[in-house]
């Protein structure tokens, strides 16, 4: 029989997830809003003063976008846990998890880089500006992949669940929170003038050990859900 | 050595596990009162009263080592979760089970007693100390484990979806530990410093080693009864299907 190669799967998956994704846009600018809200709330309820708010900045921005990230990890498998795909791509004679890799890492081009790109935005309503802006924009993106990986296993372990919802969130964001340290970290040192090198050294240390391990724990969660 | 294997993997089995805890229970119990009582009467009335602190310090005897015992039975808790995901076995699930509630109750007994005890010492019901915090979280982590396996209604489902979930916390753990109190030392400077213990009388060392004893036992003792609560739990869905299914053969032949 004739078999796919495992870049053509993968390949074929990032692009229907892409396709879905663009058919339903307002799923996807719900994320987008709510990290653009959420981040607004922050001035009117502390204060305006721009020093106060370049000190918040790092810490906001970033639980803002932690937060989209696990307002959007619903989407990563429910869908095709519904319909019946993910069951079929379990039976794909490739790994799993380097099909869930693909999988996440389409989620992360449509959640993960939107908020990467409006945090420029948002940094400079913070009073963020120059190098801090950069290394904002450069935690995240370094960042944010972390986020969907290690959030794509409390999805995939909530599939079918009641309350997944909420569920998700007190899996994984105690999980979360060293990339929040270390992303809101390396932002905060390069206002105070310490340099982010060591921070954003240590956020690509988490993402590099989570690419290989993040998706096979959720591969084992996948095949846990639609056995 | 093969005989005893013998006799350890017999216990893998529910119908033997169930008695055999059963006997053990007393047995951990007694021993339990009496590490806990003799540690508590060393730590309150032998050892002496601390030369900086007064005798506030002695909730030392009750927070370090439920600090311990939360930690250890987390990993004990991975550990059953491991072997159950790698043997399919499903009495390891059931230790699983079986110990979180008691790692999360430790785990709130270290919060509130290190509450209490930094009141009068610091100043502070709580301050962001790396291990404050890191027990926080390994806290939230418990609280993951237990809903998730309780919010799954087919039960091997849950327990397979909570031990892959208790190991990914097991990896984690080292990682927030570390990265908490990197963060700590960036933010907040030495302010509060914990590390720095004095040199322990041999009095108040023993005392510890015995609360830790005896929350070991206590912690087997409650840990066995749950394990035989979840066994009957679980049984008795069995038993129910066993015979609404054998109602309805009846039904179909009547």
């Amino acid at each position: 029989m004739n078999q796919a190669a495992l870049g053509t799967v993968v390949r074929a998956i990032v692009r229907r997830d892409l396709l879905l994704a663009f058919r339903r846009q307002a799923d996807v600018m719900t994320t987008v809003f709510f990290f653009v809200i959420v981040a607004s709330l922050f001035p009117l309820g502390v204060s305006p003063e721009p020093a106060v708010l370049r000190m918040i900045a790092p810490g906001v921005l970033w639980v803002a976008a932690l937060l989209s990230c696990l307002l959007s990890l619903g989407r990563v498998f429910t869908a095709d846990h519904q319909d019946g795909v993910l069951e079929q791509m379990a039976l794909i004679p490739h790994p799993l998890a380097v099909l869930v890799l693909a999988k996440v890492f389409a989620h992360w081009l449509v959640s993960g880089l939107p908020v990467v790109l409006l945090s420029l935005l948002l940094g400079v309503q913070f009073g963020l500006e120059g190098e801090a802006l950069a290394v904002l924009a450069l935690s995240l993106l370094l960042g944010t992949p972390t986020l969907s990986l290690i959030g794509s296993i409390g999805a995939a372990l909530t599939l079918g669940v009641r309350g997944s919802g909420m569920l998700v969130a007190l899996l994984v964001l105690p999980l979360f929170i060293p990339v929040l340290i270390f992303g809101a970290g390396a932002v905060s040192s390069t206002v105070s003038g310490i340099g982010a090198e060591a921070n954003l050294s240590l956020l690509g240390a988490c993402l590099m050990a989570a690419i290989p391990l993040a998706p096979w724990a959720a591969a084992a969660a996948v095949r846990i859900a639609v056995e | 050595m093969s005989e005893s294997r013998v006799t350890w993997s017999k216990y893998s089995s529910p119908q033997a596990l169930y008695p055999f805890a059963g006997r053990l229970i007393p047995w951990c119990a007694g021993a339990a009162g009496i590490f806990m009582i003799a540690g508590l009467y060393l730590g309150f009335f032998v050892a002496p009263t601390d030369f900086q602190q007064g005798d506030a310090y002695r909730i030392i005897f009750v927070h370090v080592p439920a600090a311990w015992m939360s930690m250890f039975l987390y990993v004990v808790m991975a550990v059953w979760a491991g072997l159950g995901l790698g043997l399919k076995a499903r009495p390891s699930f059931m230790m699983a089970q079986a110990i979180a509630p008691t790692g999360a109750m430790f785990t709130f007994l270290a919060l509130l007693t290190g509450a209490l005890w930094g009141k009068p010492t610091w100043g502070a019901w709580w301050v962001w100390d790396a291990r404050l915090t890191s027990e926080l979280i390994l806290f939230f982590l418990y609280l993951g484990v237990m809903l998730l396996h309780a919010s799954i209604d087919d039960i091997r489902r849950a327990d397979r979806a909570s031990a892959l979930f208790a190991l990914v916390g097991v990896v984690n753990v080292p990682i927030i530990y570390f990265s908490v109190r990197w963060w700590n030392t960036l933010h907040q400077g030495a302010s509060v410093s914990m590390t720095a213990a004095p040199t322990m009388a041999a009095t108040m060392l023993t005392a510890m080693l015995l609360m830790t004893v005896g929350f070991w036992m206590y912690s087997i003792a409650v840990i066995l009864v749950r394990l035989r609560c979840v066994m009957l739990e679980r049984n008795r869905q069995v038993r129910s299907s066993q015979s609404a299914f054998e109602q309805g053969v009846k039904e179909v032949r009547a």
